[in-house]
């Protein structure tokens, strides 16, 4: 277990290591900090001192050892563009994307498991079938397509709900929340379901698949020869056993969702990191896109690191398959 | 003459189990005119979008020819700037096509090339072209490449960039999908490896190049076959959300992507077909092309028939 858990943990570091390099080869070779932060008339030598100042001369990895303990101790630097500290830029955004990503994750799986069961279990039926040929419209259906059709919709001709930001939020210390406000959830149902339909196919399309694998095993086919009735079979016997996949994609789903979320966040103008990621391109705000990429990553990294831990722990099997690869 | 008769077989099988589906009959059809439509545009199409001269400003908002106010010069109406939309979307599948198929095609070339060698050589190569993988998984494809297009536009001059701009987002969407063919083709490559027809092959002494091309890739050929297919429509996708996003293809050379940014604007006043037309044409072509990637993968796995 102990040996596991560490082997991971040092994989996760190196990918940390690798996209920060990354993110740091961009900060360094990707335009050049002292033209930006200076002036027109701005001298040759005060560029040189500037630069000396901020360290620019020192060897390349005497910049990245810097960098990286920047990063650690949460020192961002600053934007290009704003000249605020990243770090607040980022964490004051960061509420917003994470309560969208949250919400559109629930109703993915609140549907999708459901469905997928549903249409593993009665795959010759006709509502199944209709289920599976509307994910696949799904899953080909681009999300801000999905998004622009929902606020024509919902937005523009019924005047049900907001097309775009937040509502009211409520702050609750630094986090700006907008689960506690009317108009703050009505807000997140657009985009929320936008941003949930992609996953929701993935979802359902998995879970079916996995139900589909247990269900044709050998242990299942004893039990239904045993005698045992169905619904014992398929909620005890198989659903346990197709879950375990199903664990790893929703805690990749997750990364996914964050990511995803930046093309929702523009067609709903919702005040996440997508959009300031987004501004920051536009802009080649290069600071602000290498925090984003390393945290993004971190993210992504933290996720699977769980994941692949509470996989150890549920499926015994993964302990015995020596390492493949 | 057994590879041929093989093949052959199979290639019968695939017909046989394609004229059972009316479905993947459908697909097929539909990626057949999309293509056909990309590849004659500027012969089935009464005016060049790209071309400013080409159009007027007097005929910008124009409603479908069968609709009132419509005009029988546009079938389905006019952009904001006056130009057919008909003439607009084939040339923007042209475009969406190219880009998807370009970047499909290096994503191929680099990730099958990279996974077959990791899968034969094993060893140390094989770790650093998998933990590349991984720091290449943790970032999603979307992720990818907006930062290369990011990367990009700090890197070249404005003018060059506006240039290249085809070629970045190529760039881009591939280095987002080279992974799925590394792992697949490195996946199937093990299988293989150790089969007897490899080993003949290594102790005849032939070049390991030569063992990995001519031996292993044909025989690894159909699930990365699939995997082509279905990056093809996440590519397609890509392109249509980057440039939707305006990081992606020039503004004078709309692709469907663009066409649906820019009729977004124009939706809440009533000018739907800017929107619609360019949106369907997208979405039926993905769908076909997703349709096509479950068939070849119904194929392939006998086990989904």
């Amino acid at each position: 277990m102990i040996g596991f858990v560490l082997r991971r943990l040092a994989q996760s570091v190196f990918v940390m290591l690798a996209v920060s390099l990354l993110a740091f080869a961009m900060f360094h070779y990707v335009g050049d900090p002292v033209e930006v932060m200076v002036g027109q008339e701005t001298s040759i030598e005060d560029r040189e001192r500037l630069r000396e100042q901020l360290g620019l001369n020192d060897p390349v990895l005497t910049q990245y050892a810097r960098f990286l303990g920047d990063l650690v101790t949460g020192n961002f630097g600053f934007s290009y563009r704003t000249r605020q500290p990243i770090g607040e830029m980022i964490l004051s955004r960061m509420p917003a994307t994470l309560e969208l990503g949250f919400v559109s994750l629930l109703i993915s799986l609140i549907i999708g498991i459901p469905a997928g069961i549903f249409t593993a279990l009665r795959s010759g039926g006709l509502a199944a079938q209709t289920i599976l040929v509307t994910t696949l419209v799904g899953i080909s259906i681009p999300t801000f397509v999905i998004g622009l059709f929902l606020i024509y919709l919902f937005g523009v001709q019924l005047g049900w709900l907001p097309t775009y930001g937040r509502g009211d939020v409520v702050e609750i210390g630094w986090w700006k929340t907008s689960f506690a406000s009317w108009s703050g959830l009505r807000a997140l149902i657009l985009p929320a379901i936008t941003l949930g339909v992609y996953q929701l196919t993935l979802t359902m399309r998995l879970v079916r698949s996995e139900m589909q694998d247990v269900m044709n095993t050998d242990f299942i086919k004893f039990a239904i020869a045993r005698g045992i009735d169905y619904r014992s079979v398929h909620y005890r016997h198989a659903l346990r056993n197709s879950m375990v996949p199903v664990i790893t994609i929703i805690g990749l789903q997750f990364g996914g969702i964050i990511a995803f979320s930046i093309v929702t966040e523009s067609v709903f103008q919702w005040p996440g990191m997508g959009l300031l990621f987004l501004d920051s391109i536009r802009f080649v705000d290069i600071p602000v896109l290498s925090v984003y990429l390393v945290l993004i990553a971190l993210i992504f990294v933290v996720i699977n690191l769980i994941v692949d831990i509470l996989y150890f722990v549920i499926d015994p099997r993964v302990r015995l398959k020596p390492e493949a690869g | 003459m057994l590879t041929w008769w093989r093949r052959v077989r199979v290639e019968n099988e695939m017909l046989y189990l394609f004229l059972r589906r009316p479905v993947a009959q459908l697909a097929a059809l539909a990626a057949f005119l999309s293509i056909m439509g990309a590849l004659f545009a500027p012969l089935i199409t009464p005016s060049n979008p790209y071309d400013l001269a080409s159009f007027d400003i007097l005929d910008s908002f124009l409603p479908p020819a069968w609709s009132d106010g419509g005009d029988p010069r546009f079938i389905i109406g006019t952009d904001d700037q006056g130009r057919d939309l008909y003439s607009s979307i084939l040339y923007g599948t042209r475009l969406s096509l190219l880009i998807g198929l370009c970047s499909v095609a290096f994503a191929a070339v680099l990730g099958t090339a990279l996974g077959v060698a990791a899968g034969y050589f094993g060893g140390r190569f094989d770790a650093v072209v998998m933990r590349i993988a991984d720091v290449q998984l943790s970032l999603p494809a979307i992720l990818t490449a907006l930062l290369v297009d990011g990367v990009a536009r700090g890197l070249l001059p404005r003018q060059q960039h506006e240039e290249l701009l085809l070629v970045v987002l190529t760039v881009a969407i591939a280095l987002s999908l080279w992974v799925d063919f590394a792992r697949t083709a490195r996946a199937s490559t093990f299988v293989e490896r150790n089969k007897e027809y490899v080993q003949a092959a290594e102790i005849m002494g032939l070049h390991p190049i030569r063992i990995m091309a001519v031996a292993i890739l044909p025989n690894i050929l159909g699930p990365l076959m699939v995997i082509g297919t279905v990056d093809l429509a996440v590519a397609i996708l890509l392109e249509a959300t980057l440039s939707f996003l305006g990081v992606g293809v020039p503004a004078d050379q709309p692709s469907l992507g663009t066409l649906i940014d820019t009729g977004k604007d124009y939706m809440f006043s009533g000018e739907w077909w800017i929107v619609i037309f360019p949106a369907a044409m997208l979405i039926s072509m993905i769908i076909a092309v997703n349709l096509l990637g479950d068939f070849f993968r119904a194929v392939l796995n006998p086990r989904l028939r």
